[in-house]
């Protein structure tokens, strides 16, 4: 394997809604321009580029047609897109840099959820037969989630609302954060339900925001980074659809991905968990323990950019390693309802 | 540049989706239909509801069903305080997984309680019966607490089910760009107005977020008039559903004169056969009490009786 | 560094038809898949991961749909990846898949593109009204007819070369049992006297609208050693340019000139039009037969019609294209491009049946999508590529 890293990371704020175009152009152009200007490199440097993005959050097919031009592909590009969160654009990357052919990649993902309404609209993603046609919208389904652990002993409403608590802490410190606060744990029980057992706090804000990162090859990302956050594994797996018949407090395929990319002696873990419940689920999963130090960005439930989202979880934990802060992260990303398919990047400085 | 509030405006996507069900999904249909619940039985005995269609143990169809009780007990369950639109009650209710008798996995479907104190995992529910199933998911309407009464009667002798229908509608709000406001700003003025990009110099109509060359965004707003030319063209001659205009007529790619891109408008008042690539046409706008913000305020292009541009000034947008 | 090699083991098809009511979308997937399978004489457990290719959502009503397929495609415990790069996404499919066994991450993958296009209304799905935006009225061919018309101008090419193209096609797509449309005895003058649609294009020069899926099992040097006649990925390649820019060549766009040129430098071609066999091109119009054929490189710009008009490209002749049938006779819209990335694969197997050219030994295939902005195309070799 060639050893890649990550080398650069912009993101835009993460906002309730903005006033741009649902292909993402005017959130992209400054991030790619931003991004390359910092490592001083200019776009025909880059060796590949992938995208994530949803066209029906955009609500049109074809959105990321538009969005390729921020990226000012003339000479023509080596270019590809997945309709996917961008930490599987990244992985796509991540694979294309090992094949040898490019050393740099810039990915980037991005998403408008204000445009329509994010929660019904996912219900799409369920099974087209028996499930879709009732419209499960997302927070029912984490509901039903979060009520069999409760139900199991695994987490409780009093758990749920420690995460929420520590969410918003943390994202005083992160300016691009939606949501931050300094409620307590009392305080936000006693806050009514939005979906029994859910409450707002338990949920990811809708949110709007794209987010960019660069990848470069051993060679190349030395030049370009003082401290290169190195990708020491990255996998990911997906997990059974047949919500029914699947336990729903355990997530089989992050335990396949964190396996696959060895998570051993991780200091950082950035969860790309929009429900508090899905940070314990996966805490417990993954083994961290109490000297893991767990989403300091604040997270999804501070700011859920989708399909940008895992991106941003990556990034951030890679920000850890290039200022110094931390010496081996994990970042994780999620797609699919209840958590259906996971990526797990360990990243290292060197 | 002025600055300018994007505008912004609803699309409604509404398709009814017609699904072909296979052999599966459509023994669990017809069940349905006569108010039966099937279930398919996988390799290891697990009896699936909904059948799967494939096994996961072996990827094998799974082919040998099983009729389950319309009674079982709820798995999990969350509350739906404020129904959304498609849900399927329009009061607030419980979602929940039903593992009814019979079945081993959790069937999703919606409880009709009046609050979440009336739903507990483990309590026992029952299918409430469409008066008129039709093989579809929602033939079960809803589940209800367990009573002694029977469920509606099975219905027997049905045809089996192939296909169903999805209605699938969301109302997304679509936005210009700024750049693209400001030209349909100037089209409601009955004004062209195209944008110049910082770094190439080139004339965009409309302007664009991002130059498609630079990844900037055009600034620079330069008018333009309203004639042109030609450079290629269909003739359309095949009727369509939503057409406004009898065939034949002439769909174009027309080259604003100092725009340096084109765009595909309509060509009329003359004959199909008569259009040419080089020849020089101009607008035909809308009455000025009809403009709007869109292109549409020029109803199509014609003939101005110039010569035709030689076809060296244009052949580079071809 | 340097890649690992990677090969073709097996291809699926399923039949392709209008409306493929008898089967699910995961029975449609499946159909290809284990015909695939099947032909790599592989298990689910020899599967490593999947890529699944399809265009937009909206032709389903489903979002992301390999979520809710992720059991029936054997993706359940492994990576899963959904591409989407408009009509060359079945291409870019196969891309992705090969570069997972070239980095060395995987032994096996299983990729699978497909459409179903029956669930809805493609013409629905693509022009969807968007505010602020003028509807052309122009129809399905409106885009592609005027670049055509610049094409026949450009090149001079006498009008009846889009005939023989559509004729062609379709007399081989009688050879091919998964062809949609079955004309055997389709002829350039029943071509020229079908209903003229959008002119300079015939009602018989244009593709059917249809259901399908085109599975691959790609695998490593190692996993091919066990295959008798394995299809070598000897080049991939991948371009995108934008939809419009000022000054962009329509007819023969930047991106699929430089995305051929980088190809055949990969696969060691200096002379495509001597080295390649047998050729799969995506010609949803017939006069992108000619067309490409300059935009490859086959051909010295403005004289594609020239093999074609010759009929050096039928069977038999000095590059026989599209012996499948092509778009032409069968296009789900998501699949078509892995549709043509296995036909070439199947050439060099052996395997293409009764429409098999002789003794091919490369070939190649193309996908392109959007408004010719993106592409895809891959080499593939009866010979280790060195």
């Amino acid at each position: 394997m060639r050893d890649v890293a990550v080398v650069g990371f912009a993101q835009s704020r993460q906002v309730r809604r903005t006033t741009g175009t649902t292909n993402g152009v005017e959130m992209l152009v400054p991030l790619i321009t931003g991004a390359l200007g910092e490592l001083g490199i200019a776009k025909g440097d880059i060796g590949f580029w992938c995208s994530g993005s949803s066209d029906y959050l955009a609500g049109r097919a074809f959105s990321f047609v538009s969005a390729v031009d921020a990226t000012g592909p003339v000479p023509p590009i080596n270019e590809s897109h997945v309709e996917m969160d961008a930490a599987w654009a990244l992985y796509e990357a991540w694979i294309k840099i090992q094949t040898g052919d490019v050393d740099t990649a810039l990915i980037y993902g991005f998403g408008k959820s204000s445009a329509g309404n994010l929660r019904r609209t996912l219900a799409l993603q369920l099974d087209p037969y028996v499930l879709a046609p009732l419209w499960p919208d997302s927070i029912a389904i984490a509901g039903l989630q979060a009520q069999l652990g409760i139900d199991q002993g695994k987490w409780s409403e009093q758990a749920m609302a420690e995460v929420a608590v520590r969410s918003r802490r943390d994202a005083e410190t992160n300016p691009n954060a939606q949501l931050s606060g300094s409620k307590d744990v009392d305080s936000l029980l006693a806050e009514p339900y939005l979906a029994q057992p859910l409450r707002r706090h338990d949920c990811a804000p809708v949110t709007d925001g794209a987010a960019v990162v660069v990848l470069a090859a051993e060679g190349r990302a030395r030049d370009l980074a003082e401290r290169p956050a190195w990708i020491s594994g990255i996998a990911h797996a997906v997990d059974s659809a047949h919500l029914g018949a699947r336990d729903l407090t355990t997530s089989p395929s992050t335990v396949i991905a964190a396996q696959r990319a060895g998570i051993d002696g991780v200091e950082l873990a950035e969860l790309y968990t929009p429900f508090t419940h899905q940070e314990l689920l996966l805490r417990s999963e993954l083994g961290l323990g109490d000297g893991v130090r767990i989403t300091p960005s604040g997270g999804a439930l501070a700011g859920n950019p989708m399909f940008a989202g895992g991106l941003v979880r990556i990034g951030e934990a890679a920000r850890q390693i290039s200022d110094g802060a931390a010496g081996r992260v994990l970042a994780h990303a999620t797609s699919g309802p209840a958590l259906q398919q996971n990526l797990v990047c360990v990243m290292e400085g060197r | 540049m002025t600055v300018v509030e994007p505008l912004s405006a609803p699309i409604e996507l509404h398709f009814d989706y017609t699904r072909s069900l296979g052999p599966t999904l459509s023994r669990f249909m017809t069940g349905l239909a006569g108010r039966t619940v099937v279930g398919g039985r996988g390799s290891d005995g697990t009896v699936y509801v909904p059948p799967l269609e494939y096994d996961p143990a072996t990827g094998a169809a799974i082919t040998e069903f099983v009729d389950v009780a319309d009674r079982g007990e709820v798995l999990s369950w969350s509350w739906a305080a404020e129904p959304l639109p498609g849900q399927p009650l329009e009061r607030p209710f419980a979602w929940v997984l039903v593992k009814l008798d019979g079945a081993d996995t959790g069937l999703l479907h919606a409880l009709d309680v009046p609050s979440p104190d009336a739903v507990r995992t483990g309590m026992r529910v029952q299918a409430r019966w469409a008066a008129e199933p039709a093989g579809h998911i929602r033939d079960i309407v809803c589940f209800d607490p367990e009573t002694d009464a029977a469920t509606a009667e099975p219905i027997s002798g049905l045809d089996a089910v192939s296909m169903m229908t999805t209605p699938v509608f969301l109302g997304v709000q679509h936005s210009a760009s700024v750049q693209e406001t400001r030209y349909l700003q100037g089209l409601r003025e009955g004004r062209l107005l195209g944008q110049r990009c910082p770094q190439c110099r080139k004339v965009y109509i409309p302007p664009r977020g991002a130059c498609p060359v630079d990844g900037v965004p055009t600034e620079e707003e330069v008018e333009l008039p309203d004639r042109g030319t030609v450079t290629t063209f269909c003739i359309v001659n095949v009727p369509f559903l939503g057409q406004r205009i009898p065939p034949p007529y002439v769909a174009a790619y027309v080259l604003l004169d100092g725009a340096d891109i084109a765009f595909l408008h309509l060509i009329l008042d003359c004959a199909a056969e008569d259009v040419r690539m080089g020849m020089r046409v101009e607008a035909a706008w809308k009455p000025r009490e009809e403009w709007e913000f869109g292109l549409q305020n020029i109803t199509h292009f014609r003939p101005t009786g110039e010569p035709d541009a030689e076809y060296d000034t244009f052949k580079e947008h071809l | 560094m340097s890649k690992e090699r990677a090969a073709v083991l097996g291809t699926g098809q399923t039949h392709y038809k209008a409306k493929r009511q008898d089967v699910s979308m995961a029975g449609l997937l499946r159909e290809a898949i284990d015909r695939a399978m099947l032909d790599a004489d592989v298990g689910w457990d020899d599967i490593d991961a999947v890529v699944v290719g399809k265009a937009p959502d909206f032709f389903e009503g489903v979002m992301m749909p390999e979520l809710s397929l992720a059991d029936a495609i054997g993706a359940v415990g492994k990576p899963l990846l959904r591409v989407h790069t408009a009509g060359s996404v079945g291409g870019s499919t196969g891309v992705v898949a090969s570069s997972l066994v070239q980095a060395g991450v995987h032994e096996r993958v299983l990729a699978v593109a497909w459409e179903k296009q029956s669930e809805s209304n493609a013409m629905w799905a693509l022009s969807i009204p968007v505010p602020f935006n003028m509807p052309v009225n122009a129809g399905a061919g409106g885009y592609f007819a005027p670049h055509v018309r610049s094409y026949i101008r450009r090149s001079g090419a006498p009008h009846h070369v889009g005939a023989i193209v559509a004729a062609k096609d379709r007399r081989n797509a009688a050879k091919n049992p998964y062809a949609h449309l079955q004309q055997p005895d389709m002829t350039m003058e029943k071509v020229q006297e079908s209903q003229m649609l959008w002119d300079p294009i015939r009602y018989d020069e244009t593709c059917p609208s249809s259901d399908g899926a085109c599975a691959v099992v790609i695998g490593s040097e190692r996993a091919a050693a066990s295959v008798e006649r394995p299809a070598w990925i000897h080049a991939t390649a991948m371009r995108t340019e934008p939809t419009f820019y000022a000054g962009r060549d329509q007819v023969n766009p930047k991106a699929g000139r430089e995305c051929a040129a980088a190809l055949w430098k990969q696969a060691g071609i200096t002379n495509p039009l001597e080295e390649i066999d047998a050729a799969e091109i995506y010609v949803p119009f017939s006069w992108f037969e000619p067309m490409w054929l300059e935009n490859l490189g086959f051909m010295p710009e403005g004289e594609g019609w020239k093999l074609t008009e010759a009929g050096e490209t039928e069977i038999g002749g000095t590059l026989p294209v599209n012996c499948s049938g092509g778009v032409l006779s069968s296009n789900p819209i998501g699949a078509s491009g892995m549709i043509r990335f296995a036909e070439a694969a199947m050439q060099v197997m052996g395997r293409a049946g009764e429409h098999q050219v002789d003794g091919a030994r490369k070939a190649v295939g193309h996908a392109y999508g959007g408004g010719s902005q993106f592409f895809s195309m891959w080499v593939v070799g009866a010979e280790k590529p060195e």
